[in-house]
């Protein structure tokens, strides 16, 4: 037995390597290709540059898209949150009749295919006569993302300790002082985790822009669309830089859990899901 | 209790459902008195708390607090403070902007707040630790932040619910005569609930007696001890004896016992305690049995007769290395108290 154990621990390692090739390969070959002053073609790559990145600095309409894209991001976080807060609690503390009902609409979304709430939306917009704008991509990106919100949330609901929202009223404070005095305090990771997951959702979000989308591009499509004219190298930088930022979100994410549970908690955590 | 009424519970109930939880419970509660609500757990203990504090609402009666009605009002509107379980404290406080959350919320001054939480953790003797977090604080540190947090409010009335279950015994028992002290002190009554009869006994003025859902007896715990009303209560609180026997032209016979008593003739139950039997010697009621098992008590033992007849007598002893053969017992009629037979309940 112990010899066939040994014989397998062998080849773990290069599994390993296997599988994180799988998934790391086509990024890694995106960042070494915005450094590559051939292009995209050639290989190996050569001549290594920033020529890439200036001209992509230089380049108003990414930045307009970038600047589109921010924007629709953090309204959809204000709104799926705005709601998505109220569906939570109403769905841990409330009871109602039809709560069966209400919770698996307002998690609809989250199964639901881009394309059906993209197209279902537009069909609402024409009829109420709206103009297609940022502000309807806001609209779709909000309502789509309510459920993320509403899921993060309640899953922290569920673990709050609810003996200290009766001390907090035992103690004198009203119901709305204890919301916000206790609750949304020691709902703080919950919140933010739901805010970095909608950001980052709705910053790569393309099915549902697609079809709400009026005179102004979000970043993915302005990608996209220059996709369809061919691979340029200022695509791979820019990729590279939203790369970058998201490992920079992800850092300080894993830095603020580190600080509120400490290491012993998290890894039982992530084997408990696991 | 010559002290006035400070709270009075009046025919309260409650149900789940169709699960009923408390029964036509009726209490007043003097002011500075320490009361301790006893029961097992399902006895109801913690809902009647909670129905007191203003988390739950009572399915009918009322309750009044120094004349005024208590039971519609916000758990907030109360002036009750509470000691939870688990503590409850704030994770995200300080242990002082622990203890003065209910100073802030009340919109006192910052100096005000300032010297009363310093009072307050003076007091628990936790001013050394006011800037640390809950989870950097021992349980029993805890406990007293728990206990100032409560108390700088100068509630009328403070509820402990099971605060020293947490603890370890040597911890308990150092805490229990700490509260019994501090309750003294601030002259501020206390209802405290307990599912451990000795906890009671040692801290409480009176003791309320609850068992599923009903309240058994309510007397101080010499009382209770002494004179148990129930046949439950004598077997809850301490260990006992209890002797079915039938009454005829006032004398009770229990197999070979008999003894004087003045009660209508029938059946009746009574509770003697082990202490109250002892080796026969002068007057008294007297049987003859055998020792049949030997449980060490420290000080004393408590041993098991058996007298015969299906009939088989606890009794305490002074503590010696080996009891065995025949015995002869004897009490005294009085130390035989008539108890009511406890209902079986569903």
């Amino acid at each position: 037995m112990s010899g066939g154990v040994k014989a397998h621990s062998r080849w773990l390692p290069w599994h390993a390597l296997a599988v994180f090739a799988f998934l790391y390969l086509p990024i890694v070959t995106l960042i070494v290709y915005s450094f590559n002053g051939e292009g995209v073609g050639g290989f190996p790559p050569r001549h290594l540059t920033l020529q890439w990145y200036r001209i992509l600095f230089a380049d108003d309409a990414i930045w307009a898209a970038v600047f589109n894209s921010l924007q629709v991001a953090l309204a959809a976080m204000v709104i799926s949150l705005a709601l998505g807060i109220p569906a939570a609690l109403a769905l841990d503390r409330a009871n109602f009749p039809g709560k069966g009902l209400f919770r698996r609409l307002v998690l609809l979304p989250l199964i639901l295919p881009g394309i059906i709430t993209g197209l279902s939306l537009l069909m609402l917009f024409r009829e109420a006569n709206l103009k297609l704008s940022l502000a309807t991509i806001i609209l779709g990106h909000g309502t789509a993302l309510i459920s993320v919100a509403t899921t993060e949330i309640f899953a922290g609901l569920q673990k709050l300790d609810r003996a200290q929202e009766e001390a907090s009223l035992d103690l004198g404070a009203t119901y709305w002082q204890t919301f916000w005095n206790i609750t949304i305090p020691n709902l703080k990771l919950p919140i933010i985790g739901a805010a970095l997951l909608i950001f980052t959702l709705s910053m790569d979000e393309i099915a549902v822009s697609f079809f709400l989308i009026g005179r102004d591009n979000t970043l993915p499509l302005e990608i996209w669309g220059r996709l369809r004219r061919g691979i340029t190298p200022e695509i791979n930088a820019i990729s590279t830089i939203i790369f970058v930022f998201s490992l920079i979100a992800i850092v300080v994410w894993y830095r603020l859990r580190m600080r509120a549970q400490g290491k012993a908690e998290i890894a039982a955590e992530l084997l408990e899901t696991n | 209790m010559n002290a006035p009424s400070l709270l009075s519970i009046r025919n309260v109930a409650k149900s789940f459902g169709k699960n009923s939880v408390l029964r036509n419970i009726s209490l007043e509660i003097a002011e500075g008195e320490f009361l301790t609500i006893l029961g097992e757990s399902g006895s109801g203990k913690t809902t009647l708390l909670r129905i007191i504090a203003g988390f739950e609402s009572a399915t009918s009666g009322e309750i009044w607090m120094g004349g005024e009605r208590l039971d519609p009002l916000p758990p907030y509107r109360r002036r009750v403070n509470t000691v939870f379980q688990q503590y409850a404290l704030f994770p995200h406080l300080s242990v002082a902007d622990n203890v003065g959350y209910g100073l802030k919320v009340a919109n006192l001054s910052r100096t005000e707040i300032s010297t009363r939480v310093e009072q307050a953790l003076a007091m628990v003797k936790m001013t050394a630790r006011a800037n640390a977090k809950p989870s950097q604080i021992s349980g029993g540190q805890q406990q007293r932040v728990a206990l100032a947090r409560a108390l700088v409010n100068r509630p009328r009335l403070l509820l402990l619910d099971e605060p020293l279950s947490a603890l370890d015994a040597n911890l308990r028992r150092q805490m229990q005569v700490e509260l019994k002290s501090l309750q003294r002190e601030v002259g501020i009554t206390f209802v405290f609930v307990t599912h451990d009869q000795e906890e009671a006994m040692v801290m409480s003025d009176r003791i309320a007696l609850l068992r599923m859902g009903e309240l058994e007896q309510v007397a101080s715990p010499r009382e209770i001890y002494n004179r148990p009303a129930t046949a439950y209560t004598a077997q809850f609180i301490g260990h006992t004896n209890l002797l079915q026997a039938q009454v005829q032209d006032g004398v009770a016979r229990c197999q070979s016992l008999a003894w004087k008593v003045s009660l209508p003739d029938g059946p009746a139950l009574f509770s003697l305690r082990p202490e109250n039997v002892r080796f026969a010697s002068g007057d008294g009621v007297r049987i003859r049995g055998t020792v049949q098992q030997q449980a060490f008590h420290g000080a004393t033992d408590l041993l098991r007769i058996d007298c015969g007849e299906g009939l088989v007598l606890s009794m305490r002893a002074a503590s010696r290395e080996n009891w065995t053969g025949k015995v002869e017992l004897q009490f005294q009629p009085e130390d035989a108290i008539p108890v009511r037979a406890s209902q079986e309940r569903t």
